[in-house]
């Protein structure tokens, strides 16, 4: 490994201001990815260096604010991995047909098009009217985007073919009404679900689930903060509870994995011990 | 990992399964390096590498997880769908940031991840491609003291990615296909013997 350069340092020091004037800690995310996150910043804005974008950060009232929103990821997709919702639908989501209420934690919730498509599973397995999905984002703006539940027309093709391919056998214009050039979901799926901030990073549990779903938010993390992460949404899990990882996460390089075990391997769902 | 060990750095893009079947299957065993390699792949493809590969059979061929740790005699492949990058303190990373030269996996993402990480240690290899992914990559190996190839691109399917490499002048070697395999051979066992030399 090579020594660290001073780019490497005033980069560090950049998150160590983030932390310290607005209190969202970057310091345990992985680094590689979100120094280039964080370089496309400094071309955007035209500043010269990390230190020229920490001056910045703590100088100027609503910078950050603005900005943490390019700093965190906000992809997100409905359906995504057709494979995944194959198995939640015809594996996990029979098991919990036997719970009488059921809470479910989706966190890293993004814009909300993997919420709204757990929705769309558990009113199709009867058990959305009673269920409550609780929907948290670190990033405030994005959790407003997700509460709209409006998407632009062009996505809906690649959602319904997602849903399709997931298992969906009703049409899917069952779940949205189009005006103009956005497609606007039904306040039936939107009923039951609750958003609020919540960072992985620093808050505490705050639920007893059935149901925890949290897809690549983890990469984000470094191996330390993806164990507190995980830990976190393990104690928030009830007796035999599911934890549902991205497809190319894993709990098996983590210490956390002593109270998980692998429930279906390729589509990454855990369950607690 | 071994403080010499080499991180050899493979882009390919259009015919680079076929591309790297020759490389791979011309190495031979225990040399003392970590390839990754970053193949653009439809982001839904799920692939067998033992079928793909069926001569390569002195490393393991792994498609990467999140935070897998990097050993030596494997072969790393991005996962379709994600960028792959090397973080410093030995394991990969993966994201699912915005696609980069409309490729995820990016080869301009990897090589710059593990040129900042690995510097002089890091061999970039670009082989055939439609698309200029990579030259900015290659730049960034070349700048920190790695050791850049590319295909030569009479030899590619696809010509465009080695020739956008070469443009950026910082490329050290213009290899034809079959070469690249002996080359890497001759350079691991030198560092092997250079490095025995010196206890």
């Amino acid at each position: 490994m090579t020594p660290l350069v001073p780019d490497d340092i005033e980069f560090e020091l950049l998150l160590e201001a983030i932390w310290q004037k607005h209190g969202y800690d970057f310091r345990q995310y992985a680094r590689s990815s979100l120094r280039r996150r964080m370089e496309a910043f400094l071309q955007k804005y035209n500043l010269a260096s990390f230190s020229h974008l920490q001056y910045r950060i703590l100088r100027d009232p609503s910078f950050f604010g603005r900005s943490l929103d390019e700093i965190t990821v906000r992809t997100t997709e409905m359906f995504r991995d057709s494979f995944f919702f194959t198995a939640l639908r015809n594996e996990v989501l029979p098991i919990l047909q036997t719970y009488p209420a059921l809470n479910i934690w989706h966190a890293g919730c993004s814009t909300g098009e993997e919420v709204y498509s757990v929705a769309i599973l558990l009113m199709e397995a009867g058990l959305y009217e009673r269920s409550t999905i609780y929907a948290t984002d670190i990033n405030p703006v994005v959790l407003e985007a997700a509460q709209e539940g409006r998407y632009p027309v062009a996505k809906i093709k690649e959602m319904t073919k997602a849903y399709q391919q997931s298992g969906g056998v009703l049409p899917f214009s069952n779940y949205y009404t189009c005006k103009d050039d956005v497609a606007k979901l039904n306040p039936e799926i939107k009923k039951n679900v609750v958003f609020s901030t919540h960072n992985l990073a620093t808050d505490e549990s705050f639920i007893d689930a059935q149901l925890v779903i949290c897809r690549n938010v983890l990469i984000y993390f470094d191996r330390n903060l993806q164990d507190r992460a995980v830990a976190l949404m393990t104690r928030s899990l009830s007796h035999r509870g599911f934890l549902c990882l991205g497809s190319k996460e894993s709990a098996s390089f983590l210490k956390a994995k002593v109270n998980l075990e692998v429930f279906a391997k390729d589509a990454k769902i855990y369950r607690k011990l | 990992m071994r403080k010499n060990t080499r991180i050899i750095v493979i882009g390919a893009s259009t015919g680079g399964l076929e591309a790297l079947r020759t490389v791979l299957s011309g190495l031979d065993r225990d040399l003392n390096g970590i390839f990754i390699i970053c193949q653009h792949i439809e982001r839904s493809a799920r692939l067998n590498y033992k079928m793909i590969f069926p001569d390569v059979q002195d490393y393991s061929l792994t498609e990467v997880e999140d935070k897998q740790p990097i050993e030596s005699g494997v072969v790393y492949f991005a996962p379709p769908g994600y960028h792959l990058y090397v973080e410093r303190l030995g394991y990969f990373g993966l994201s699912l940031d915005a696609p980069v030269n409309w490729s995820r996996p990016s080869i301009d993402v990897l090589f710059e991840s593990a040129a900042h990480v690995h510097g002089c240690q890091v061999v970039g290899i670009l082989l055939t491609g439609a698309n200029g992914d990579g030259a900015q990559g290659i730049r960034e190996v070349k700048r920190l003291g790695g050791i850049t190839i590319a295909q030569n691109p009479e030899s590619a399917v696809a010509d465009i990615m080695p020739r956008r490499a070469i443009e950026t002048g910082c490329v050290d070697h213009v290899l034809d296909l079959k070469e690249i395999a002996p080359f890497l051979v001759r350079l691991l066992r030198k560092d092997h013997s250079s490095h025995k030399g010196a206890l």
